[in-house]
């Protein structure tokens, strides 16, 4: 979230889109009740009527997989009707930038397409620049080449017809949806937007948001108090584990893992490092040496000095463009290329996509390590369904660990808050706090190195000074995540004595002086303490910022670009939601995107998106791999045989597999049905700790198929009764459940039906409750994320017969 | 006259609880001779956040000398949920004391149809071996080019999203320690 949940309550209009916030984050909805009291309109676009759609004051559907037409389509109700921010557009985005010759737009393909290759040259859609390398502007958004035009030009053809016909969505709705989210372009009025997995499991998932980021930009509502970017993360703590970089191509605080081309720091440093020559431009990231340097201390130490690199070359490299993603992983496990592994607190053998290809890929392991609180199908997926224990050589350990509250230490939530946990119980004997497993295991391995193995530098260097006596110890870890001073450092007549907890990431250094195992969470446990155990709840804006409660990355800033919530005096765009005014002398109010002048002071000043390399926000978007403008396309499985923007069918970069297990079924009559998943409230993700727990199971006992009136008429299926639901991939039997909260479509003057699953179920737990509707979904992924399409595919369902 | 329900805890633990039962007007008895037997009365209270989605919603638990919960609730104190919790934040208390819970390390051999226990440091030193077998057999200082990559494409994993800030930092840590490129998790999916 670029916001944070209590946020939404300062919000005019809400669009939840791609999420399902009442029963998926259902507190939540507090905030989204107490905006609403006060006026806000709240609308809910869903391809089935939910639990959030009911609180709704417009609910309007659509079918899975065709969001991008349906934003598009605003897009161009915005750009037509003038209702954008033109002072903020102007100001802060790029919609000004004037686009090179060489960009171009046709048939739904843009310049620099490689069919071969499936891959654009993106240098075919950068900037016209000066002589000083500054892309030129037209500030009156007149030119014919900039991108305010080209936009106009490329969104004029999301028509309301064309756009109803893709979605399914009822024109009227259409337009109703468009004109009240439109209304927040009004420079007092914010609106806001809450999505999900619904939005990202797609082979155009990055675009889905980006054309929502472009809408909240064309209207002025990034950086603004009830504004905002705002997924809704699932995970107690899937931020921090992704700040932390549990993901092979980052390194924690977001920099970009090496590959095999940049031998050293200095060329990884000269490739990664962007620049510009604007005045105008804060480029924050030009300090990325510093953070690169401060994390190979942390990860290294007293052995990582200025000479060796600080380690560089002991950390594994990717090779060039190619991907290590989870759907290329699985893929990988499948053709047999892994010995080990570690399923470390996941279940995959549920919550991937295409869970037969993963559950079959398990079996070509050698061994394999499961640490979770229950048996799950992960570790016993020897002897699954299908699965013949005698012919499956994989050694499974299956290690107990301890429950969030038999431990201690911080998670950050959606809104970036990092907030610390203390331990309430004694660990459940027999059972050992993660952290311990890794730190025994680990003490273990360096120890069989000390003899001697394959490169045992990075092994044996590894830090180690916040291990005492083999314990795991969460307090010298967050402060090694923070950073220390590794020798006396004078910055600004100030001494730092060795071994002082850095302040803030403004302090950290390339030259080795200082460490910080993230530079984002510099500012999280400093001399003044604890920063993520603070409980004080003042609210000096009146606002709900909190700022004293828990702390906040970046250095406690609670909305991130927080200097376009004003204009170019420094004054709130809307006087009623003042987070940062500025006094004539400084800024007042949340922690500013920098301490810099407004931008009137054209001498001082810096614009507002300071980690954009010319310090504006991205309307037109060339580092994409699928293009600049989002663009709609059919998902991988559609029900028709054409897309109505252009002759361009899918995706033509989306990720997609070649295994005798990685089967697509487009517009085949078999699986006549779109199908999507999803997630009930009283079970959480694939239900791995919660169909353990009697209660929860109780009100959610098993898997189901949600139908609507006319499809179980058609099919001749009562509620209730015994269902198979099948796809090009696998089958799993379900409940009928016939609702109308699905109601048929009408795509391209044809009825088309669509179904539901949750994807909450597994075998192993309970019995006869289902298996996971990750059996049906496609490994096909974004090509920017490589995010697996489980959103929308297609299926058959038929009765069984018996009533389950 | 308003009283959260901190005040009031703190209030009617107080001397003056006599005094202010006049002033309220009711007679205390009952509910006196109730809470002298609620099971918490004399827990220990701790808090926490919720460990399922990422609202964060502030919860507090109750524990028993022994170190074991009795109860868990939402925390009024917290700004997010103020006190409220959903189904599962609610049922919390079920996930630390639950039978179910896996008791000690388990061990599938090859071809086995069956779980077998181990002890704790006979499965982190049979771990560790295999750990070392086969990253000292799939190790791979070059890549096909001749570029330098210091990698194993042996082993690979997956998790967690559900750890600590600082396990997480410490996973990702020891997982490029041993040179792993195939680190994924929740996020990506």
């Amino acid at each position: 979230m670029t916001n944070h949940w209590i946020d939404i309550r300062n919000s005019d209009c809400i669009l939840i889109m791609g999420s399902n916030a009442a029963e998926n984050h259902p507190i939540s909805m507090k905030w989204v009740e107490a905006a609403t009291d006060k006026g806000a309109k709240l609308i809910s676009v869903d391809p089935r009527f939910t639990r959030t759609s009911s609180k709704a004051d417009i609910y309007a559907p659509l079918r899975s997989g065709t969001d991008i037409a349906f934003l598009g389509g605003m897009m161009n109700y915005i750009l037509t009707n003038k209702k954008y921010h033109k002072e903020y557009a102007a100001n802060y985005t790029n919609a000004s930038f004037i686009v090179g010759p060489k960009y171009d737009f046709n048939d739904g393909i843009f310049a620099g397409f490689d069919s071969k290759a499936k891959k654009y040259d993106k240098s075919m859609w950068a900037f016209a620049k000066d002589d000083q390398g500054i892309p030129k502007r037209d500030l009156t958004l007149m030119d014919p080449r900039c991108v305010f035009q080209l936009m106009k030009k490329h969104y004029e053809r999301y028509t309301p017809e064309t756009v109803s016909a893709i979605t399914g969505t009822p024109a009227k709705d259409l337009k109703l949806v468009w004109e009240t989210y439109a209304a927040t372009g009004a420079v007092d009025k914010t609106g806001t937007i809450m999505y999900a997995m619904g939005w990202t499991q797609h082979t155009v998932g990055v675009q889905n948001i980006r054309m929502m980021a472009m809408i909240q930009l064309m209207l002025g509502n990034m950086g603004r108090p009830g504004g905002g970017v705002n997924a809704l993360r699932g995970e107690s703590n899937v931020q921090g584990s992704t700040d932390h970089c549990l993901l092979f191509h980052i390194w924690p605080g977001y920099l970009g893992t090496p590959n095999a081309s940049l031998p050293t720091l200095a060329a990884y440093n000269e490739k990664n490092t962007p620049k510009t020559n604007d005045p105008l431009s804060a480029n924050w990231w030009q300090h990325k040496p510093k953070y690169m340097a401060s994390f190979l201390k942390a990860m290294f130490g007293q052995a990582a000095t200025a000479k060796n690199d600080f380690g560089y070359s002991w950390m594994p490299k990717l090779d060039v463009g190619k991907p290590y993603s989870w759907l290329d992983l699985f893929d990988e496990m499948y053709k047999g290329t892994f010995q080990g592994f570690f399923a470390w607190g996941q279940n995959p053998a549920c919550s991937g996509a295409n869970a037969n290809k993963t559950r079959q890929a398990m079996a070509k392991l050698d061994w394999m390590v499961n640490v979770n609180l229950f048996d799950n199908e992960t570790a016993s997926f020897w002897k699954g369904p299908g699965m013949e224990p005698g012919d499956i050589k994989t050694e499974v350990f299956l290690l107990p660990c301890v429950t969030s509250v038999e431990k201690e230490g911080s998670i950050t939530n959606s809104g970036r808050w990092s907030q610390w946990r203390y331990q309430a119980a004694k660990p459940l004997k027999g059972c050992k706090p993660d952290g311990e497993i890794m730190v025994e295991l680990f003490e273990k391995i360096r120890e069989l190195y000390k003899d001697g193995g394959a490169f045992p530098e990075p092994i044996l260097n590894l830090r180690w000074d916040f291990v005492k006596n083999s314990k795991f110890d969460a307090h010298a870890v967050a402060k090694l995540i923070n950073g220390y001073f590794e020798k006396d450092t004078t910055i600004k007549d100030t001494t730092y004595k060795k071994g002082t907890l850095v302040p803030s990431f403004a302090f950290l250094q390339d030259d080795g002086s200082t460490s910080s195992a993230n530079w984002l969470y510099c500012n999280s446990y400093t001399e003044k303490g604890n920063m993520a155990a603070r409980r004080d709840k003042k609210d000096p804006t009146g606002m709900g910022l909190y700022p004293e409660w828990s702390w906040c990355w970046p250095v406690n800033r609670r909305i991130i670009y927080n200097r376009a919530a004003v204009d170019l005096n420094g004054k709130p765009w809307s006087k009623n939601k003042n987070i940062l005014e500025w006094n004539g002398k400084k800024w007042v109010g949340d922690v500013p995107d920098g301490g810099w002048p407004p931008m009137v002071d054209q001498a001082k000043t810096r614009r507002p998106f300071i980690m954009k390399p010319d310090g504006v926000a991205s309307v037109f978007g060339p580092g994409r791999a699928d293009g600049p403008f989002p663009e709609h396309y059919e998902p991988i499985e559609c029900p028709v045989e054409k897309n109505l923007m252009s002759g361009t069918f899918t995706n033509p970069t989306a990720a997609i597999y070649g295994t005798d297990t990685d089967v697509y079924k487009t517009c085949d009559p078999r699986f006549p049905f779109v199908c999507t998943t999803y997630r009930v409230t009283e079970h959480w993700q694939t239900g791995i700790l919660t169909r353990w727990q009697p209660w929860l199971l109780e009100t959610q006992p098993q898997l189901f198929v949600e139908m609507s009136l006319e499809l179980a008429k058609l099919k001749s299926i009562a509620n209730g009764e015994k269902c198979k639901v099948s796809s090009g991939r696998g089958m799993v039997e379900a409940v009928a459940m016939v609702t109308g909260r699905f109601k048929p479509f009408t795509i391209m003057g044809q009825t088309i039906h669509q179904v539901g699953l949750p994807w909450c179920y597994g075998w192993l737990q309970p019995e006869d409750g289902g298996d996971s509707a990750n059996l049906l979904t496609p490994s096909a992924g974004d090509p920017n994320t490589r995010i697996p399409e489980t959103k929308a595919f297609m299926v058959n369902v038929e009765k069984i017969g018996k009533r389950g | 006259m308003a009283l959260t329900r901190r005040e009031f805890i703190k209030w009617s633990g107080s001397a003056g609880v006599a005094a202010a039962a006049l002033c309220l007007g009711l007679d205390l008895k009952p509910v006196q001779s109730y809470a002298a037997g609620l099971r918490i009365l004399d827990a220990k209270e701790t808090t926490t956040i919720c460990p399922y989605c990422a609202v964060g919603c502030g919860i507090i638990c109750h524990t028993k000398k022994s170190g074991r919960l009795i109860n868990t609730e939402g925390d009024p104190d917290h700004p997010i949920n103020e006190g409220s919790l959903c189904a599962k934040g609610a049922a919390l208390f079920q996930m630390t004391e639950n039978k179910a819970r896996l008791k000690n390390p388990l061990y599938r051999a090859a071809e086995s149809d069956e779980w077998e226990e181990l002890e704790w440091e006979d499965a982190i030193e049979m771990i560790a071996e295999r750990v070392k077998k086969t990253r000292d057999a799939t190790f791979t200082e070059k890549n096909a080019a001749g570029q330098v990559v210091n990698r194993t494409t042996g082993i690979a994993h997956v998790g967690s999203a559900a750890l600590d800030n600082e396990e997480c930092w410490l996973l990702q840590a020891v997982m490029r320690a041993l040179g792993l490129v195939y680190i994924e998790h929740q996020a990506r999916i």
